[in-house]
């Protein structure tokens, strides 16, 4: 497999098959873990990354939990392809900054990655689609426990595995939650919403992780203490409160349809009809268009229109994929008419 | 005096903002100062952020002069990590404990891991006792909260527990 022949088929998160995947784009586990011989990355010398590169990816390759990964050398892809990357997901955006001896492996499906080399030494993350955090955890609890096994973890019996950053101490899990919340968006019930999250101890980001915006109506929110916990016990915690944003936006799309449905409708047909028809368009007005398709189908008012469609169209129509799919560099106006060509078919075809 | 964004609420919160060099001066209103805050927040990194935590964590005496201590195995001094927000190593852990400390109950309310560990580490027939250890002292917290949130039920299954575990230990 080569990274051209990810472009083929969507990973699995972009399925829509999970729990609760009318609200829920998808449910992440990663894990920061370092090699005890090594300095973090930031502080290593040239030659221990290089090693640290080697060493983890021959523990990737040894391992029997990960079968047929895609491994990559960040440093070798042009900027196109790292770009494709994180908009995939597949990696963060400081994964591109500085690349050499930054390594990338690709599971099945695109269910796992493992960022070698970027903050901290490994970054495994496991994504699965809806609202599956138990899954996630169950698969990467797995894969860590065997590469726990063959690499020699940074850990210590008070501070559990020690990361370049405090922040990410103790477990060093992160596990978030892609929400698309279009309803408490429209109600303006949201910013109440992400301050409750906030005095619980966990964050909201936007589509693209830290420091992004809360475009299309998706908010990531993930716990904020990796210290002090058990893993199962702060996946719990975050559990809990989705459900209740889960319930909250449900009661929202409710209380939309019963005051207000000729205004919803007339906004989701709208956002429909420019989609089918537009023939040159940015992908900040396709993002804020296709939520609204979203939640259309999501409401059953779009019938016949599936809903992963959706979920790839929010994918594919970034700058990197349509220069992948077109496979050439394309300019910003270029890009516009190419963006509004493939949705067009897509939903045309649909 | 009305906001300078919306002109239209009254302006309660004045900012002085400082972009290449020039300085201006904006008045808000409380909403649209808020989304200000949101916009820079977004601008102000996380290393930043931590940076200014751990001069927190250690300030607790600013005339006594602190010695500027090195990782001796990385060579990373503190005055390193609280400039760029990160650690060297994982021997710094240890080379900076009493200043990590503080600054790790700050950010995550605890300084004691309860999750999992690596199945090497696991191994080890002394991990195995602190392990145990350790798993003593994290009842022992939940039995004080559950009494503090009055969850008697709880603490009662809690007390039984923590009572077998110490029989055992004996």
């Amino acid at each position: 497999m080569n990274l051209d022949d990810l472009l083929k088929d969507k990973g699995e998160w972009l399925r829509a098959t999970g729990p609760n995947s009318d609200i829920v784009m998808s449910s992440r586990i990663r894990l920061a873990r370092n090699l005890s011989k090594y300095p973090f990355s930031h502080w290593a010398s040239k030659k221990e990354q290089q090693d640290v590169l080697q060493v983890s990816s021959r523990a990737i390759k040894g391992s029997k939990k990960i079968k047929g990964c895609l491994s990559l050398d960040i440093g070798r892809l042009d900027a196109v392809d790292k770009q494709f990357l994180v908009e995939r997901h597949l990696m963060s955006k400081e994964h591109i900054v500085a690349s050499e001896n930054k390594g990338l492996c690709i599971g099945d499906k695109e269910v796992l990655s493992i960022m070698i080399n970027e903050e901290d030494h490994l970054r495994i993350q496991v994504m699965k689609s809806g609202f599956d955090l138990r899954k996630a955890w169950y698969i990467i609890n797995d894969i860590d426990d065997e590469l726990g096994s063959l690499l020699s973890y940074a850990y210590s019996l008070d501070f559990g595995y020690l990361t370049a950053c405090p922040t990410n101490t103790g477990t060093g899990m992160r596990a978030s939650v892609m929400l698309h919340l279009p309803s408490l968006v429209m109600t303006k019930q949201i910013g109440k919403v992400l301050q409750a999250i906030t005095k619980l101890s966990l964050t909201a980001r936007g589509l693209y992780g830290e420091g992004t915006d809360a475009i299309g109506n998706f908010f990531q929110v993930s716990n904020q203490v990796s210290l002090g916990h058990k893993e199962e016990d702060i996946i719990d915690n975050i559990e809990r409160i989705i459900k209740q944003i889960i319930d909250h936006e449900h009661s929202a799309r409710q209380a939309l349809l019963s005051q207000n449905r000729a205004v919803l409708e007339d906004k989701i047909w709208r956002a429909f009809g420019t989609l089918k028809s537009a023939h040159i368009i940015s992908s900040g007005e396709t993002i804020d268009l296709l939520s609204l398709v979203r939640l259309g189908v999501d409401l059953n008012l779009i019938k016949r229109l599936d809903r992963a469609l959706v979920n790839e169209l929010f994918i594919i129509t970034q700058p990197a994929h349509l220069q992948k799919i077109e496979k050439k560099r394309l300019s910003p106006n270029e890009r516009d008419i190419k963006r509004a060509d493939i949705i067009r078919e897509k939903l045309t075809k649909n | 005096m009305l906001c300078d964004i919306c002109g239209k609420n009254q302006a309660t919160v004045h900012l002085t903002e400082i972009v290449d060099d020039k300085m201006t001066e904006l008045h808000l209103c409380e909403e649209c100062a808020q989304k200000k805050s949101a916009q820079m927040e977004s601008h102000f990194g996380l290393a930043d952020l931590l940076a200014g935590l751990a001069e927190v964590g250690t300030g607790f005496s600013k005339t006594k002069k602190e010695p500027n201590i090195r990782c001796p195995r990385c060579g990373l001094t503190y005055e390193d990590f609280k400039k760029i927000g990160r650690l060297g190593c994982g021997d710094c852990y240890s080379a900076f404990r009493e200043s990590l400390i503080p600054l790790l109950k700050r950010i995550h309310g605890s300084t004691q891991h309860y999750g999992k560990s690596p199945k090497r580490i696991l191994q080890k027939p002394t991990v195995k006792i602190a392990k145990r250890k350790n798993e003593l002292l994290e009842m022992k917290e939940r039995l004080q909260k559950a009494i503090e949130l009055e969850e008697f039920e709880e603490a009662a299954r809690l007390r039984d527990k923590i009572r077998g575990m110490e029989k055992k230990k004996k």
